[in-house]
């Protein structure tokens, strides 16, 4: 009797779990599921009631039509100049000065790193308007420049990466200052090598952010020039005049489509980037 | 201290030998030497300073101003902030704000914990399902926010269909200005839970299993173990986590801007996207930039609120 209901329960229990399991799986996957499936229906099947779970003949062309209604690959190629125009400035103007918080004591040193942290909460949100009329004024607005410049740093990646810095024996350091070596030599032969790991991990995190950013680019473009993929993809919102969702989503897939992939191929890297990035 | 460390202090003014310089050159090493640290940090301190303190004072300077853009700055003192308050349209989007920042904060921690609870054991299908959870968040905002303007179209919509099979009819997500907001919410809540979750989930891994086994062995039941173990251990998390939260729902505007431009009138409108009115389309930048003060007013008491509460609690735990 009591053996017979606690296999009744491990049963229910099981039960339970693989109805949950199919829920959250159902809540995060199927609105992706909707957007590939509406990318590749035609207009019609996509204002057809009950809409059709599956689609025997895609539609390929929309993509094509993508292509058509925006300039897709300069767009591609301005995300790319901006996301790696930004990681390439963190790399040179984050690490020296990780290092120096890290191992210097110097008369403001301080000062300057409580000015650091203090930025940290400090989001574009808020600094927009003025930022969009400097530019404005240099006639900057439209250009890599007003992309690139404000982002040429990050206070987050210099908390972080002192926080390695720091953590390297100071024997290492003074054998190295043995060998007379400089500054700059031991950062670059010395402490990057051991923080290999969360600088890496730091700029996959400023890539993905930038990779998706909407609101920078939309902000400080007027037009097309230098306009990012993020940006590029609302305009497909009206097409001709009205909503066409097959043709926004498959917009929307030519833009998700190199993030998943990306994700599918490194989660467990992403993840735990992402989970550094919280934990301290 | 180790036996290297003595080699290197014993040895430190024998082995190194001291060059004869010039007057001048030690002069010149010593000053490049004492300038070093300040090299390193300049290219950050100055981007810095460039482009995050000085717009800031240049938003409080420009608060006191009217001005068109174009026209010249008229000075109107605390004229702004005095137009601010008395402007009826300011409290609803304040009102919009606030509760976009509680219901999603409170509703995403919640459920994160609740998610972090079922997914933290280590399986194989915890690993897969944690990924789907975290996938939104990796994605733009631009694709979660058509992806779900096309889900909750009210007449074509897979929502729609799906509750009207279940006899609920023509819900009207992003266009009835009752429902507006918490469609909003939604999308914001099924975009940010994934990193909560993999944070809360990392926190519940750091915890000793020890405590754990000691409390099997008292018979404790799960739910006292949730509140008397795993809680107060991930409360730092907990804490540190909502207070990000809360800043970045605070600048709320992609999802706002993508999907009910502020409307129907005016209920998803925040103060973001409020300030981005202002200053972009009607030209009153010394109006936003009144506005902006408030935003950074508002996240400078969350964070020394933060703060103040995190340095009572390491005080309390001390005395513990």
């Amino acid at each position: 009797m009591r053996s017979q209901s606690g296999v009744f329960w491990r049963t229910f229990g099981k039960a339970c779990r693989l109805a949950v399991n199919l829920l959250i799986f159902a809540v995060f996957f199927v609105p992706f599921y909707w957007m590939f499936l509406t990318a590749v229906k035609n207009l019609g099947q996509t204002l057809r009631l009950p809409p059709a779970f599956w689609v025997s003949a895609p539609h390929w062309e929309n993509f094509g039509k993508v292509f058509d209604a925006i300039p897709f690959f300069s767009m591609l190629k301005n995300n790319l100049v901006m996301t790696f125009g930004i990681m390439i400035c963190q790399f040179f103007t984050v690490i020296p000065a990780a290092y120096a918080f890290a191992r210097f004591k110097f008369a403001g040193g301080r000062f300057l790193f409580g000015l650091t942290l203090a930025t940290m909460m400090i989001p574009a949100q808020l600094v927009f308007l003025p930022l969009f009329l400097m530019f404005s004024k240099m006639g900057l607005v439209n250009s890599y420049a007003s992309l690139i410049l404000p982002w040429a740093t990050s206070s987050f990646a210099i908390f972080m990466l002192r926080q390695t810095f720091k953590q390297v024996p100071q024997e290492l350091i003074e054998a190295a200052k043995l060998d007379n070596a400089s500054e700059w030599k031991i950062i670059f032969k010395l402490m990057l090598p051991i923080a290999k790991p969360t600088i890496v991990t730091l700029g996959l995190i400023t890539f993905i952010l930038n990779w998706n950013d909407y609101f920078w680019p939309f902000v400080l473009t007027t037009n097309n020039a230098v306009r990012t993929l993020p940006v590029g993809i609302t305009s497909l919102n009206i097409v001709d005049g009205g909503v066409k969702y097959h043709i926004l989503m498959a917009g929307n897939v030519l833009l998700v489509a190199p993030a998943l992939a990306v994700f599918l191929f490194a989660h467990k890297q992403i993840i735990k980037a992402f989970t550094y990035m919280g934990g301290k | 201290m180790s036996d290297f460390d003595k080699v290197i202090d014993a040895s430190k003014p024998l082995a190194i030998p001291i060059p004869r310089m010039a007057a001048a050159e030690r002069f010149f090493r010593s000053t490049a030497r004492a300038a070093t640290p300040y090299i390193m940090v300049a290219p950050a301190i100055l981007t810095l300073c460039v482009f995050v303190v000085y717009p800031i004072l240049y938003m409080i300077w420009l608060s006191a101003f009217r001005w068109d853009m174009i026209g010249p700055k008229i000075y109107v003192g605390l004229g702004n902030f005095l137009d601010l308050f008395s402007n009826q349209d300011f409290y609803v989007v304040m009102g919009n704000t606030f509760m976009f920042v509680f219901f999603s904060v409170s509703i995403s921690i919640v459920l994160a914990l609740l998610l972090a609870i079922y997914l933290k054991a280590k399986t194989k299908i915890n690993a897969l399902l944690q990924g789907f959870v975290f996938t939104p968040y990796v994605i733009s905002m631009v694709s979660v926010a058509f992806i779900w303007v096309w889900l909750m179209n009210s007449e074509y919509g897979l929502l729609n269909y799906m509750l009207g099979k279940a006899g609920v009819s023509g819900v009207r997500w992003l266009e009835d200005s009752r429902v507006a907001m918490y469609s909003m919410i939604l999308v914001a809540v099924w975009k940010g839970v994934g990193y909560n979750v993999i944070i809360l989930i990392s926190a519940m891994h750091a915890i000793p299993n020890q405590l754990y086994e000691a409390a099997i062995l008292d018979n404790t039941k799960p739910l006292k173990m949730f509140f008397r173990i795993t809680l107060p251990m991930i409360s730092p998390t907990l804490f540190f986590l909502t207070l990000m939260n809360i800043i970045a729902s605070f600048k709320v505007f992609d999802q706002v801007a993508l999907m009910t431009r502020g409307g129907p009138v005016n209920a998803t409108n925040t103060l973001v996207f409020d300030i981005y009115q202002f200053g972009f389309k009607f030209y009153q930048l010394g109006y936003a930039s009144a506005e902006g003060v408030v935003l950074m007013a508002v996240i400078a008491i969350c964070t020394v609120a933060y703060f103040g509460a995190l340095s009572r609690r390491v005080h309390y735990g001390a005395e513990i």
